[in-house]
Parts: C-alpha cells; sequence; structure tokens
C-alpha cells in the first residue's frame, strides 16, 4: 500500500468525527486526529487488519509557541507486517495540555509518554505512572518548551564559583 | 533453570529493597536500578535512566543544521558514523537534496565499520562481564583495527563529524581497499577465535540462555528494534524494510533469533558483523568515482579557490556560515539502521537557518524501557547480562 492509499482508507478505519485532516508531506503519510476520539483512533489504527501498525516507533511533541493551539503531540507508527509509516499528530491547546494515554496499547508508549511530560509538560491521563525520567523530580519547569530559558541553572548541589573559591589554595 | 516465583502472601519471604547503581563497578554505563528483592530474585525493577542528559534536543535549536553534526556523533559513541549518517539523511531528505553516488557508498561503508564497533564493544564487554576477560580484550583489538580505519578516513577516531549536508567531508584515502583488506582479515581472524572460545563455552551459555527472554509481540508493543528484535525472530532491518543509501544493491542477508533471550542477542549481533564485513567488501569493489559533495550552493560550502579569489564564493561561504542552511519549512522522520536498532530523526523546520526542531529516536532508550520485564523473575546477576545485551550507550539513551 503506498502512502496516499494508505491516507484513503483512513475515514473508513477511523471513528467518525477522529480525522481533521491528513496529507503526504515529502512522501510521508501524515493524519491530523481530533484530541478528543484520539486514543479510539489510533487502537483502530493498530488492530484493523489493513493497516495493523502495530509499532509505535516514537512519541514527542513540538512546541509551536505562538501558535494557537501551542503543542503537537506527534505518534510515529510503523507496521512490521505491512511495511508502512504513518505519523499521527494531536494539536494541544497551552491552556489544557492533556492528552489520552497510549500506554494501555502500545508499551512503548509509557517511557515516551514520560519524557514527553518531562521535557514538555503535556500530561497524559491514563498513564500508570506518570514521572519525569531525565530530569530529577525537583526540576522546575519544562526545558523543551521554547519559552524556558536557555541559560537557567538548577543545580542540585550549589555550584561553586572557581574564581570565589578555587579548589586549590592559589600561591 | 527455571526462576522462582515471588508469593506476596508467604509469611517467611521478606521484600528487600535495593537500590543498585549509578555507578555500579558492573554495569558500564550511568543507570540506577531500583530493586525490590526475594533473596536474590527480582520481583520488581525500576530503571532510572537520565543520568547522562545533556539536553541534545535543546542544543540543536541553538546552532546551525551544521552544527548538529558534532552532537549527532556524541549520542551513540560506539557508532558515531551511523549517527552522523543518519542525521544527513533526515536532513536532506527535508532538504530535497541527494548526496553522489561516490558519497552514498562511503557512508555506507563508514557505517558498517561503524556497525563492527558498536557490536564489538557490546559483545566485548558481554564476554568482559561473565569473566571471559581475554575474549572481551581480543574484541576490544579488532576495535582497535576498525578504529585505525575510521581514523585514515576522517581523521579521528570517534569524534568524526565527517557527513555534510549533501556528501561527505572528504573522500577516502588511496589506499583504502588495501587497509580495509587487511584490517577485516585481523577482524574475521579475531571473531574466529572469540567464536571458539565464547560460543559454545559452559559458563557462557548458561549465563546466557533462558535469560532476559522477551517474546516477540511484546518486543513488538515496547518499540524494540535491531537486534533485540530480531532475536525474537521477527526479521525487521531499516536497511531491507525500507532501503536507503545503496543498500539496495548490497547483498547480505538479515540473522534472526527464536527464543529471543540473550544468547539470541550475542549470536544476532555475532552473525550481523560478518554481514557488515560482507557489505564493506561489495561496496569497496563496486566504488564508483566522482564528486562527494552535492553541487548545490544552497547548501553546501563552495570550494575554498572560489572563496579565496572570487566574491561569489565568498559571499555564499558568509551567508552559509553565518546564517546557517535554508532547509524548507516542513518536518519530516527518517528512519536508519543503527547500531542498536531504529535509530529515527524528526525534524521541524521553519525555513530559518536553525533546526525548529530536531528529535531523535534512540534505539535502546525503548530497551531500557523493556528492561523490567526482561528482568523480573531472575537473579541480580542476571541484570548484568541482560543489561550488557541491551547495549544501553548513556549518550545515546538519555540525549
Amino acid at each position: 500500500m503506498t502512502q496516499a492509499e494508505l491516507l484513503e482508507r483512513l475515514p473508513s478505519i477511523l471513528p467518525a468525527g477522529a480525522l481533521r485532516s491528513s496529507d503526504v508531506v515529502r512522501g510521508q503519510a501524515v493524519a491530523d486526529l481530533e484530541r478528543t476520539l484520539m486514543r479510539d483512533a489510533l487502537a483502530a489504527l493498530r488492530d484493523h487488519p489493513d493497516v495493523r501498525l502495530e509499532m509505535l516507533s516514537d512519541l514527542t511533541a513540538v512546541d509551536y509557541l505562538g501558535r494557537v493551539p501551542r503543542f503537537e503531540v506527534v505518534y510515529q507508527l510503523y507496521s512490521i507486517a505491512r511495511n508502512h509509516r504513518l505519523r499521527v499528530k494531536v494539536a494541544v491547546p497551552e491552556e489544557d495540555p492533556v492528552v489520552s494515554s497510549v500506554s494501555s496499547l502500545w508499551k512503548s508508549a509509557i517511557w515516551a509518554e514520560r519524557e514527553t511530560w518531562d521535557m514538555f509538560g503535556i500530561r497524559f491521563t491514563g498513564h500508570p505512572d506518570l514521572r519525569r525520567i531525565l530530569m530529577y523530580p525537583e526540576f522546575e519547569g519544562y526545558p523543551l518548551r521554547k519559552d524556558y530559558p536557555l541559560l537557567r541553572r538548577q543545580p542540585l548541589v550549589a555550584e561553586r564559583d572557581p574564581l570565589e573559591r578555587p579548589w586549590f589554595p592559589r600561591p | 533453570m527455571t526462576p522462582q516465583r515471588f508469593v506476596e502472601a508467604e509469611p517467611t519471604s521478606e521484600v528487600m529493597a535495593l537500590q543498585m547503581g549509578p555507578s555500579h563497578p558492573a554495569s558500564h554505563g550511568t543507570v540506577k536500578f531500583n530493586l525490590r528483592l526475594d533473596g536474590e530474585t527480582i520481583i520488581d525493577v525500576d530503571v532510572e535512566i537520565g543520568y547522562l542528559h545533556r539536553g541534545f534536543e535543546k542544543m540543536c535549536e541553538q546552532g546551525t543544521w551544521n552544527h548538529v553534526f558534532p552532537y549527532a556523533d556524541r549520542l551513540n559513541y560506539a557508532s558515531p558514523l551511523l549517527n552522523n549518517v543518519g542525521f544527513a539523511l533526515a536532513v536532506e531528505k527535508l532538504a530535497g537534496l541527494t548526496a553522489p553516488e561516490r558519497a552514498q557508498y562511503i557512508r555506507v561503508i563508514g557505517g558498517e565499520i561503524s556497525r563492527i564497533t558498536d557490536h564489538l564493544t557490546c559483545l566485548g564487554m558481554a564476554a568482559n562481564e561473565l569473566g571471559a576477560i581475554s575474549a572481551g580484550f581480543y574484541m576490544l583489538e579488532a576495535r582497535e583495527f576498525l578504529y585505525d580505519l575510521v581514523e585514515a578516513i576522517c581523521g579521528a577516531r570517534l569524534t568524526v563529524t565527517y557527513c555534510r549536508l549533501g556528501g561527505v567531508m572528504t573522500d577516502l584515502p588511496a589506499d583504502m581497499t588495501e587497509r580495509t583488506r587487511v584490517a577485516l582479515k585481523h577482524v574475521r581472524d579475531i571473531l574466529g577465535d572469540c567464536d571458539r572460545l565464547l560460543s559454545r563455552n559452559r559458563i557462557f551459555v548458561d549465563r546466557m540462555v533462558g535469560i532476559g527472554k522477551l517474546p516477540s509481540a511484546d518486543a513488538v508493543s515496547w518499540g524494540l528494534t535491531g537486534p533485540l528484535l530480531r532475536a525474537t525472530g521477527v526479521p525487521y532491518d531499516v536497511r531491507k524494510a525500507e532501503p536507503y543509501l545503496v543498500y539496495d544493491r548490497m547483498d547480505f542477508e538479515i540473522p534472526t533469533g527464536t527464543t529471543g533471550d540473550n544468547y539470541d542477542r550475542f549470536m544476532v549481533r555475532f552473525a550481523e558483523m560478518e554481514q557488515s564485513m560482507r557489505i564493506i567488501d561489495q561496496a569497496l569493489a563496486q566504488l564508483p568515482p566522482g564528486p562527494i559533495l552535492a553541487d548545490d550552493p544552497r547548501f553546501v560550502l563552495p570550494p575554498k579557490e572560489q572563496v579565496y579569489t572570487t566574491i561569489e564564493g565568498l559571499m555564499n561561504h558568509f551567508k552559509l556560515v553565518m546564517e546557517g542552511q535554508k532547509v524548507p519549512a516542513g518536518e519530516v522522520y527518517v528512519a536508519t539502521e543503527g547500531g542498536n536498532g531504529e535509530l529515527g530523526f524528526y525534524l521541524v523546520s521553519d525555513g530559518s537557518g536553525r533546526p525548529y526542531r530536531v528529535r531523535v529516536r534512540p534505539p535502546c532508550f525503548y530497551g531500557m524501557a523493556a528492561l523490567g520485564d526482561m528482568l523480573r523473575g531472575h537473579m541480580i546477576a542476571d541484570i548484568i547480562t541482560t543489561f550488557g545485551q541491551i547495549n544501553m550507550i548513556g549518550g545515546e539513551c538519555d540525549h
């Protein structure tokens, strides 16, 4: 199945109203899904015998600061049986950054959603264990958001300025 | 050996909580295991990563597209060339740029050399951790021959920064075929020795067989790729499934396992090294003459003679260095076969000279996610072999 044929099949596979738009971008199929229906839609994509996207290769988010809605959660799906890919995107508004978790559909989402929460502050409802994963629990803010200051430092142990307090006594 | 099952209701059992790591002498890589133990049997394990998090994705957004290449090297530092090639392919797809044929062959050769060094690192350490120190050092010796090749190609052993948008930095040395022939002969000899030392070694086999098993359906659900997935019998290899560069012209096989335990992972990696060497031989035999950089002034720096003698060349050089390559706005996800599995780059460009978003899909991140499932019911000592076979590379896992 080519990427265009895959997109033609989508409206008959997905629940009604779930598909907002779809397009082939640089030879890659992309589908925008409605946030409220995305979990059912992704379950259909995983289980439908013609599509069988049984692997969630990757899950991440992009922060389009200044755009409404601000965030986009991106799912890279792959079918080993059919050898095709589909990219699914879900728009997430800034004031309510919540998406349904797909960790019960694909186990790879468990850590990937933790990382997206850690880096972007997008919450995944129904996730069994939504903790920070790369940063430490005391960390404030979400580092991959575009408005997180690049040079902000949050050391757990106070940093030592070697000019003020040298490691070795100066002669 | 069937692992003991812990029964929570049993009055004589007492659960012990043990924190292993983050810097444990038996685990290479900085990672912490929060264990719940019944005697030596693992009831539950919570894997904590992130100790090597350096903000790769945030850093990439600060510089030009070319500035990402050195960072990409430092993702999986056991196979830096593969990361370089993966990132270059992703940006080229976004820019609609194709590297000349010779550059594609060179990328295949460099990438496959890196794949062997990656597997040698993993397997050598695996042998080392089980007490087969000689076999471990033999493999590191084999790796030295390959690092010498990498050094001959690009002048660095580890921090290569070899790829450029639209091609590679320099051409292969004139005596590359001869050098490779000598190096691969040494590597094949050493691998033969290691095969005899390990594959049927009683201690080694007992510690590897049946440990860390994962059925193929679970492996797919966990997003495992590369040797971890192929060990369960699923022949998924990006080089075959979606051939990139010139892999469709190469004759090679995808080794697979059957049970998905540590021994299968070991043997899959071992067999893959031979296939990589076959690819290198074929690529060197087919290597066509020609340029190594695409002729596209929007993305490729002009030759130095033009920069120093013509105003157009100087301006072009200045614009590319100061403002960066203006990659057209859009997004792309490109998967390549890295040392540990599917190495994907998801890139978003807003049309300026800087990446808007660079997301790397680190294959061993998903392997580490599945580690808890693999270890439940096994012994503490099995952590070391299973963790070793996942081949967690801190730079890639924690990006």
